[in-house]
């Protein structure tokens, strides 16, 4: 798979975890792209940090309104029953528990949930924007990313970057598989048939308790 | 009571060592025509509160460019690649906050509040020198208030006595920064009399507006 297939596996397979009715914060990057393959029988509504509910595909050249973007800072749409509101409401609903799912990209993941996906000292300091508070007040978090960072472990015993929040995630899906972030462990419950147990265990630093 | 002020007039309280909070995400609802005009005086050593800071030609982002900032508070600043240099050279403080808290703390200062409690940052470097807090079980951080000398607004429609009715995705950080300083001036793109907005449009209540410049529509 090049690239842009291996997201969009990740992407579809991510898709897939949504029920009928859900809440959910797509987060930038790879994660944005679970909005190409949700199901079309059911309905879910995106949120979008910046202040509102409703979020809806790129414009095109005729309704295109400047005033509209996502978190990202890139063009997008509101939906027929859609709303708008301050940066106070929106992560009242983040924090409070109102979003059913947020999809994010990691840089690390380790055996007991924590994340960490903001910050490499001395490297990358971009700042956590959302993110803290999304894994935070999430009901369910998904972290949506690339197995390894080209051959280098991202799933971790433990992570060794600047938290995002401890014991947050929930769902690990990669190119590789789907990992279930439980009390007892990292349950590997899903492979993509292109890869072998032997090989996802090859790219997991952290210790998977198979149960396919 | 007309706020309607020239920009000269609305910005003159804007010195070096002032303390200012700017509306906007990713420059989306930013108060352009307030920043141009900033970037063309001699201020300088300002603290800025924003969400973010822009990008290198829009909204604060500018202002970054010409290193008028000692002190930068912000959730995010990776689509302003100079707010990075300028942190790893020494050259500008940046202090990073979790969005939401950023909010909340901005929304206890205009609301009289002494600081809110919340999950988000327990267990990450956040929560350094902070107080923690245990409510019912659950482990909270105790986040304080955050003040500004002035707050710079963008509104797509403000009436004169200061009520903001805004466009599309553009309240952000505006609402919730209308409170919390001590002088607060909105850029507005379209200036009507009073009585011609409709109150249940009205988004944040004129009495929190100082001024209103007549800025750039959107």
């Amino acid at each position: 798979m090049d690239k842009e297939q291996l997201q969009n596996y990740i992407a579809s397979r991510v898709a897939k975890e949504l029920s009928d009715g859900d809440i959910v914060n797509l987060g930038i990057g790879l994660p944005t792209r679970v909005a190409n393959f949700i199901p079309e029988n059911i309905e879910v509504i995106l949120q979008s940090e910046n202040g509102f509910l409703g979020l809806g595909p790129t414009p095109t050249a005729d309704n295109y309104d400047p005033s509209i973007i996502n978190a990202g800072g890139q063009p997008v749409t509101i939906l027929p029953g859609g709303c708008f509101f301050d940066s106070a409401t929106s992560f009242g609903i983040i924090r409070g528990g109102h979003i059913d799912v947020s999809v994010l990209g990691a840089l690390q993941v380790d055996e007991k949930g924590n994340i960490a996906n903001y910050m490499i000292p001395g490297k990358m300091v971009p700042g956590m924007g959302g993110a803290m508070d999304l894994v935070t007040g999430a009901k369910k978090v998904i972290v949506a990313m690339e197995h390894t960072a080209k051959g280098a472990h991202k799933i971790l015993k433990e992570c060794s970057l600047p938290l995002t929040a401890v014991n947050a995630v929930d769902l690990i899906i990669t190119e590789m598989g789907v990992i279930k972030v439980t009390a007892e462990g990292l349950k590997l419950i899903e492979i993509n048939p292109e890869y072998t147990v032997e090989d996802i265990k090859a790219a997991t630093e952290a210790s998977l308790i198979i149960e396919l | 009571m007309d706020k309607v002020v020239s920009i000269e007039q609305a910005l003159s309280s804007i010195k070096d060592e002032t303390t200012m909070m700017v509306g906007g995400f990713m420059a989306s609802g930013s108060p352009e025509t307030l920043i141009d005009y900033l970037c063309q005086t001699e201020v300088k050593n300002l603290t800025l509160i924003c969400n973010d800071t822009g990008l290198i030609d829009q909204g604060v982002g500018k202002m970054v460019m010409l290193k008028k900032f000692r002190k930068i508070i912000a959730s995010h600043i990776g689509l302003n690649k100079e707010t990075g240099r300028q942190m790893n050279a020494g050259e500008t403080q940046v202090e990073l906050i979790p969005q939401g808290t950023l909010a909340e703390r901005i929304r206890c200062a205009g609301y009289g509040l002494g600081g809110v409690l919340t999950p988000t940052g327990i267990g990450t470097l956040v929560e350094e020198g902070k107080k923690k807090i245990e409510v019912d079980g659950k482990q909270f951080l105790l986040e304080t208030p955050l003040f500004a000398d002035v707050a710079l607004l963008y509104a797509a429609k403000v009436d004169r006595a200061g009520n903001i009715v805004y466009k599309g995705a553009m309240n952000n950080f505006n609402n919730v920064m209308a409170s919390a300083a001590k002088l607060t001036i909105v850029e507005a793109g379209q200036i009507v009399d009073i009585g011609e907005l409709n109150p249940q449009e009205i988004a944040t209540p004129g009495i929190f507006v100082d001024y209103i410049v007549k800025g750039r529509g959107c």
